[in-house]
């Protein structure tokens, strides 16, 4: 083989097949970047509108046999911006003036949600193996050769064509129309656009209509790529397809191009030549195994830390915010004292009612929930300490959970360690990778650090769960990651019933540090520092010292929580627990219901782990009817409907941001203040 | 006395828990100039907001020429486009947009496509700084220009009431000295004003009526002449220790 002209030939092959996946991440990226310069939501659930149009249009052409052009026109021009339409009125009205964070959890919880819900209302399932067919005549049929080294099919030359004629229309219309100026001056700031007479409202009800369309477009143009159509592919080229929209700071159009077509090129000349290098450096061969399909996580993680103009940059502050209300006080702080003393009794007599019923009429089954749900309480305390506390939205809990319950594994299996010995070491070890990892993203603002760990999440999924020494590589594929019980002098946590007593105590332990550590020096400093970073630093906080702590002891929690609910299920289960979406999920169930109080946590544990069997299967409602078959006929609901009420979660979540839990809490406070006062004046 | 433009009337107003008015009656004539004073923290900028359409009254009504404006959502474009102008206090402007196109936004509405060149143009002539700066981001321009650029989208537009917040803040002597002159020239045009300001003598000279706001409540209001007695008593007295 010719060196040079090989070299050559195929670096050039290389791209040329880059291209089209190029434009792929491409045209997720320019409607990423659309939706962000005209919402000014760094919208996650983008994949999920593309999926929507994707399945609408199979259901349309392929099983209603309708021709391509109406279902087009049905799905993409029709359902899409409808769906655009819909979104805006219900959720992102009320967002315009949150947090970025705020307006995340939001995406986070319709990335889950819309999907099913769709899936549901046009009872439209995926077929394994039925591809959808492109919307030009014959796209996987004919090939073009310009070059002679790669054919491109119709459907890639449609997909490229389309990335090339949206970037420019879309630039124009920022560049030459009032349209594009009102859209980018909503974003910044909805009131002051009323003070100019521009109707805000339309601005961005049309400005989502716009980039819902663009979803379904990029959604349908895609879908022939995979081989059966899931939401979950759509969420991860989102994923990926953030690291194109961040090279153009998520604001310009055309780097989104060029992002999303170097994303394609330098996968695709990495693949070509890797296994070429790995054969002569056998030591490489491990990382081109791993490293391959995790490239783009990489690749964006990379970009987050090391480009310096992402870590700059800030949201452009509403400068007429103050008209909003303030955020409220934490309702605890507003109760009246008799109303705390009730509030306490009424605590410690439920938890007393419910510890009874469930030690001595709880069967197997509903001790292991519990305990489950007192474990993901404790997990849930990591959230609260990262995002109540510290304002910051950490989407690596699952993967610090993970370190944990792995290293239990591990201990145990190789050292015959205790594993409540073993348990501490995980914690610790999540707490020196939370620590390492916070280094580098920390200086990133709120949404960027969201993405940089879930970059971090899919990154350990990918690469280092597959190693050996993590997830017990070949091992585990015989045995599964198994982890036996405690074991402490004469107890045996064997028993289910000792093993939730053991769960009670960590959670009691960990609610204690949590409490301690909010009342106390880190937790002021975190909470200045949620206020202002400016004001902060003026009267000599150190930022950095006070969110590594945070980092590191919510990594810690998790760790902790991880190893426990591995020793509970004596597997680690990590593609059921622990995987970055079911991290993801976790989160949005903590923020909605209330992430700044230990209450919301065990609560959101107790949602997480009780509400499907305790309410969709209608055991709550069979017990008060007093038999199962007294309960309606559609009991048991199915499990979709969790994430469908986990979706609408999201919404009420939209309207009060503060958590669910905590609104409930204020709304009742202030009805028995104003009651009881009345009955004091009275008196 | 002539038909008034705008009329707050028992308005109640505040941020969630917290209130800031407590039942203010005040009525703007067509072509009146009215001066708004009072301590820090009396109400004043609340009272802005509610007489320009930010703030929605928790009770009382505000009414547009006589016809009560829409009680819970009072989108704010609407009192624009019936002629009501507000330059909120503080840099209240786009700061991702360019100068120019903070103002196109405004003008493109007012004066349409043809109008617009007309007036950019009058902006700048009325703050040469603003044309030199057409291009740059304004979120990079200093605290006083970017003050220029929210009050030049209402002085060149001359509406038929506009209402300034804390006008002065944060601008040299001699360009307060030239905005006070622009405001009499479009007062002369049959502009009325609503006018907050901490400068009073200034705003007392260009105002025939002013207004004391005091704890939420407008404790005094009368012709300017007046002013001076009244306002010696309330706005320096509260230094006194109590």
């Amino acid at each position: 083989m010719i060196l040079a002209s090989g070299f050559f030939e195929d670096l050039f092959r290389g791209i040329l097949q880059g291209t089209p996946p190029g434009a792929v991440y491409a045209l997720i990226a320019l409607g990423f970047v659309l939706t962000y310069k005209t919402s000014g939501v760094f919208n996650l659930a983008f994949g999920a509108q593309a999926y929507i149009s994707a399945a609408m249009y199979f259901k349309v052409h392929s099983v209603w046999g309708w021709p391509k052009w109406a279902a087009l026109l049905v799905s993409v021009f029709v359902l899409a911006p409808l769906v655009g339409l819909v979104l805006e009125r219900a959720i992102f009205r009320h967002l315009r003036t949150a947090s970025a964070v705020s307006k995340l959890v939001v995406t986070i919880g319709l990335s889950v949600a819309l999907p099913e819900i769709f899936n549901w209302a046009a009872r439209f399932s995926a077929v394994a193996g039925r591809q959808i067919t492109g919307i030009v005549p014959d796209g996987a049929g004919v090939y073009y050769d310009p070059f002679g080294v790669y054919r491109f099919n119709r459907d890639e030359l449609a997909m490229m064509a389309v990335a090339l004629a949206g970037t420019l229309l879309l630039a124009a219309l920022f560049r030459f129309t009032m349209m594009g100026l009102s859209m980018r001056a909503v974003v910044e700031s909805p009131r002051m656009t009323e003070l100019s007479g521009i109707n805000a409202n339309r601005v961005s009800a049309f400005a989502w209509a716009l980039s819902s369309t663009f979803a379904g477009m990029a959604g349908v143009l895609i879908a022939p790529r995979f081989n059966s159509l899931s939401s979950g592919d759509y969420f991860t080229l989102v994923i990926i397809a953030v690291a194109a929209a961040a090279t153009g700071l998520l604001i310009s159009l055309p780097r989104a191009l060029l992002g999303g077509l170097g994303l394609g090129w330098f996968i695709a000349v990495f693949n070509t030549f890797l296994p070429g290098l790995a054969d002569d450096h056998t030591w490489l061969r491990p990382f081109q195994e791993n490293l391959t399909p995790s490239l783009p996580f990489v690749v964006l993680f990379a970009i987050l830390v090391l480009w310096r103009a992402v870590g700059r940059q800030r949201e452009a502050s509403d400068p007429l915010a103050g008209v909003d209300p303030p955020p409220p006080a934490l309702a605890a702080l507003e109760r009246h004292p008799k109303l705390t003393l009730f509030t306490r009794l009424f605590g410690v007599f439920f938890v007393t009612v419910v510890g009874l019923v469930v030690w001595f009429r709880a069967d197997v089954l509903w001790m292991s929930l519990v305990t489950k749900a007192v474990i993901i309480a404790l997990i849930y305390l990591s959230v609260t300490v990262i995002t109540g506390m510290g304002g910051q939205i950490s989407l690596c809990q699952g993967t610090f959970a993970a370190i944990g319950g792995f290293t239990v594994f591990q201990m145990a299996d190789r050292f015959n360690m205790s594993v409540l010995a073993a348990a501490l070491i995980g914690a610790a070890l999540a707490a020196v990778v939370g620590a390492l990892l916070s280094l580098p993203v920390l200086r990133l603002g709120g949404v960027w650090l969201a993405i940089a760990t879930l970059a971090f999440a899919f990154f350990f999924d990918a690469v280092m769960v597959k190693f050996s020494w993590v997830g017990g590589g070949s091992t585990a594929l015989l045995t599964g990651t198994q982890v036996p019980r405690p074991l402490i002098g004469p107890i045996d946590f064997a028993s289910d019933r000792a093993f939730l007593v053991l769960a009670v105590v960590a959670l009691v332990v960990v609610s204690v540090v949590v409490i301690q550590l909010r009342e106390g020096t880190i937790g002021r400093t975190l909470a200045a520092l949620r206020g202002s970073e400016v004001a902060a630093a003026s009267i000599g906080i150190s930022a950095a010292r006070a969110r590594i702590v945070a980092f590191a002891v919510s990594a810690a929690i998790a760790g902790l929580g991880g190893a426990l609910l591995a020793m509970h299920q004596q597997n680690v289960n990590y593609a059921l627990n622990f995987a970055p979406i079911v991290a993801l999920f976790w989160l949005v169930v903590v923020v909605a219901l209330g992430s700044r109080t230990v209450e919301g946590a065990i609560q959101a544990g107790a949602a997480f782990a009780l509400f499907e069997p305790l309410i969709l299967q209608g055991e709550l409602l069979g017990w008060i009817v007093r038999g199962e078959e007294r309960l309606p006929e559609f009991f048991p609901l199915s499990g979709n409907w969790r994430l469908i009420l986990f979706g609408l979660m999201a919404m009420q979540f939209a309207r009060h941001p503060e958590g669910l839990v905590e609104h409930g809490k204020r709304r009742s406070a202030t009805r028995i203040n104003g009651w009881l006062e009345a009955r004091e004046a009275r008196a | 006395m002539s038909a008034s433009i705008l009329e707050l009337r028992d308005v109640e107003a505040g941020y969630g828990p917290f209130r800031a008015l407590f039942g203010v009656s005040l009525a703007v004539g067509a072509g009146e100039a009215v001066a708004l004073v009072g301590a820090n923290g009396a109400g004043k900028t609340t009272l802005a907001r509610v007489a320009s359409g930010l703030l929605a009254p928790s009770a009382g009504s505000v009414h547009i020429d006589g016809s009560e404006a829409d009680q819970g959502s009072l989108p704010a474009w609407r009192f624009v486009r019936a002629g009501m102008m507000h330059a909120p206090e503080g840099r209240s402007v786009f700061a991702t947009l360019s100068v120019e196109d903070n103002l196109a936004l405004s003008f493109q509405r007012a004066f349409g496509r043809s109008g617009l060149a007309d007036g950019l143009d009058r902006a700048y002539e009325l703050f040469p700084r603003l044309g030199e700066r057409r291009g740059q981001v304004a979120g990079t321009l200093s605290g006083g220009e970017q003050r220029m650029l929210s009050l030049a989208r209402v002085l060149v537009e001359s509406p038929r009431l506009l209402i300034a917040d804390e006008l002065s803040l944060g601008l040299a002597p001699m360009v307060v000295d030239q905005v006070f002159e622009t405001l009499s020239q479009i007062r002369a045009t049959g502009t009325a004003l609503l006018i907050v300001e901490q400068q009073v003598g200034h705003a007392l000279e260009l105002c025939d009526r002013a207004a004391v706001l005091e704890h939420g409540l407008i404790s005094w209001q009368g012709p300017t002449n007046e002013a001076g007695a009244a306002l010696e008593s309330r706005l320096f007295e509260s230094r006194a220790p109590h």
